[in-house]
């Protein structure tokens, strides 16, 4: 009987599109919590998700900062690893092997320490047909060329962003830092400039200290915080940033559990990505597309799209 | 490895401030190598907001009760309560719901067995040694047990080492159990007695750091066990890295504890960085 109940209640669809890559689903990791897929392998069946985020990619492997790089703060984490990554090269040749064997889409998440090597790497990803997508990184605060020098001034993200979108014949979307005054301005920037999407937040810079050796608790001395603490200040960026922008959006920041996934996607994220709770619960992905489902059946909605921006102002 | 949603069968306090939990992890046991350790959610809410990683005391089961269901296999842990998860974790209960996952990282490589062995450990870093010494003497080792600790109350499980066909020795800063001293006085009479010896260890990291240089000295082979602030346990995170030897500013190269330890062949780190983080505290993410 129970069975019975069970199939006559329809499943909503929850597939979405991100600037022409088909998810089964709107949720993917984030990039650097998820290592390059295979490393979760063993905890979650990688065929569930809607996509896979890499750890950041650069054109020469790159060692990362030094040591404490991860402190715990209150429901949040700091870190600064410092984009530590195999490199383009080693990426093809020893993790791509894997990611061929798991269909579901590939987002190769890079960054370059030059304005050159983020056209080099871009055109690199051309190379892989197994990348369904890239995702640049123009906002991490933990490194001292690169990343965030790009994502905070308007006009250097235009142009990183005009000469990927130039080298790379993908997807492309583009992830926001939260580290500036006004992130719609960036936003705006970056649609312009040919983003195909934009995904945010990163991290927001912060700091821990302490008390006893009254040294910062991370050797970078500030580090990204990351996890529940900040998800209502990703929130209102995502909202802000739909606001501003026409392409689609993938609202990140703190999400552990189902109803977390909801505020980003009612705000009018097409998609979310979850970074920390993968470290607090391996399977947390399948948790929340779970939940997500059994919202859509609760509310009777038979399309994610529905929800999809669905906020009453 | 796999992610256990399971509960407590026992949660004691066995040395002022040192608790050993047992919790129940079906098929955990055949999977489990000496020097291996879980990643410990200590409640289901938040915070606190990361796991904890754990070595692994032991694994074993419970014996068959007269319900007529098979027996319940455990894994077994020690910690010290030093911050707000291990605090959390001294008020558990049997019965109470926890996650763990496991078994992580790769641990002590016991398979060659020539000469006499000397395991070494101060404080908490007793733990991943019991496992270990079980498996020397099941292989046919002899097998020495070097215990350190500021006081005795750092000293435990001396009965169920012995059990095993270890011989223990006892040093403590204060005297107030065995010797007064440093566990590495007794490390360097010991190597002098048995040269060829083999040695393994677990500690703070002024410890290791002194183990080392004396089977430099000796010419001595020696494994560790270490232990860094961790995220996630498989490698993901790249939070938890050591330099490891070789190490430069043009060729960095630096090893995930998680997956590429926790426990490595001295030789391969880099001595000249290690411990001069924060992390200096030989057995606590908290």
């Amino acid at each position: 009987m129970k069975e019975l109940t069970k199939k006559a209640v329809k499943r909503p669809n929850l597939a979405v599109e991100i600037a022409g890559i088909q998810l089964r689903n709107p949720v993917m990791p984030a990039s650097g919590t998820f290592g390059y897929g295979e490393e979760y392998a063993p905890f979650l069946d990688l065929e569930k998700i809607g996509a896979i985020v890499t750890k950041g990619l650069s054109l020469n492997p790159k060692a990362g900062n030094p040591t404490p790089r991860i402190a715990e703060t209150v429901s949040g984490m700091l870190n600064a690893i410092g984009l530590q990554n195999v490199g383009i090269e080693a990426f093809i040749k020893y993790k791509m092997p894997f990611l061929r064997t798991v269909n579901t889409p590939v987002i190769a998440n890079f960054f370059g320490n030059t304005l050159e090597e983020y056209g080099e790497v871009a055109r690199r990803l051309n190379d892989i047909p197994e990348v369904a997508g890239a995702e640049l990184n123009i906002s991490c605060p933990n490194v001292k060329q690169g990343g965030i020098i790009f994502g905070t001034d308007p006009r250097a993200a235009s142009e990183v962003v005009a000469l990927v979108r130039k080298n790379l014949q993908k997807p492309l979307i583009v992830k926001l830092t939260p580290n500036v005054t006004d992130i719609t301005v960036v936003a705006r920037a970056v649609e312009e400039a040919g983003a195909d999407a934009i995904s945010c937040i990163n991290t927001i810079t912060g700091m821990s200290v302490d008390v006893h050796t009254r040294k910062p608790r991370i050797a970078n001395r500030t580090g990204g915080l990351s996890g529940p603490a900040i998800r209502p200040i990703a929130v209102r960026m995502v909202h802000q940033v739909v606001q501003t922008v026409a392409v689609p959006v993938i609202g990140i920041g703190g999400i552990v559990r189902p109803m977390d996934a909801l505020e980003f996607l009612i705000v009018g994220a097409k998609a979310v990505q979850v970074g920390t709770a993968n470290f607090v619960d391996p399977t947390a992905m399948l948790s929340i597309i779970e939940g997500i489902e059994e919202f859509c059946i609760e509310e009777g909605i038979d399309d994610i799209h529905q929800l999809i921006g669905s906020l009453k102002l | 490895m796999k992610n256990y949603r399971t509960k407590i069968i026992s949660n004691q306090e066995i040395s002022p401030g040192y608790f050993r939990m047992k919790i129940l992890a079906p098929g955990f046991g055949d999977k489990a190598h000496p020097g291996q350790f879980i990643m410990f959610r200590v409640q289901r809410s938040l915070p606190p907001l990361l796991r904890r990683p754990f070595g692994i005391f032991r694994t074993g089961f419970l014996p068959a009760d007269c319900d007529g269901l098979p027996p319940k296999e455990f894994v077994e842990i020690v910690y010290k309560v030093v911050g707000s998860g291990t605090t959390i974790m001294a008020e558990l209960h049997e019965g109470d719901r926890v996650e763990l996952l496991g078994p992580l990282g790769n641990g002590f490589d016991c398979k060659s067995c020539q000469g006499e062995k000397i395991l070494v450990g101060g404080g908490i870093g007793l733990v991943p040694l019991y496992m270990l010494a079980g498996e020397l003497v099941a292989n046919g080792c002899s097998v020495r047990l070097l215990m350190g600790g500021r006081t005795r109350d750092d000293i435990f499980a001396v009965t169920e080492f012995e059990r095993l066909g270890v011989e223990t020795y006892i040093s403590t800063d204060d005297g107030s159990l065995g010797e007064e001293g440093l566990v590495t006085q007794v490390l360097s009479r010991k190597l002098q007695k048995f040269p060829g010896a083999q040695v393994f260890a677990c500690g703070p990291m002024p410890m290791l750091r002194a183990v080392h240089d004396i089977c430099v000295a000796n010419k001595t082979p020696l494994q560790v066990s270490l232990e860094e602030s961790m995220a996630c346990g498989v490698g993901a995170c790249l939070g938890c890295v050591v330099k490891g030897a070789g190490h430069t500013e043009k060729n960095p190269s630096y090893l995930c504890t998680c997956k590429v330890g926790p426990v490595f062949k001295s030789q391969y780190l880099d001595w000249s960085s290690l411990g001069q983080g924060d992390n200096d505290c030989g057995g606590c993410s908290g």
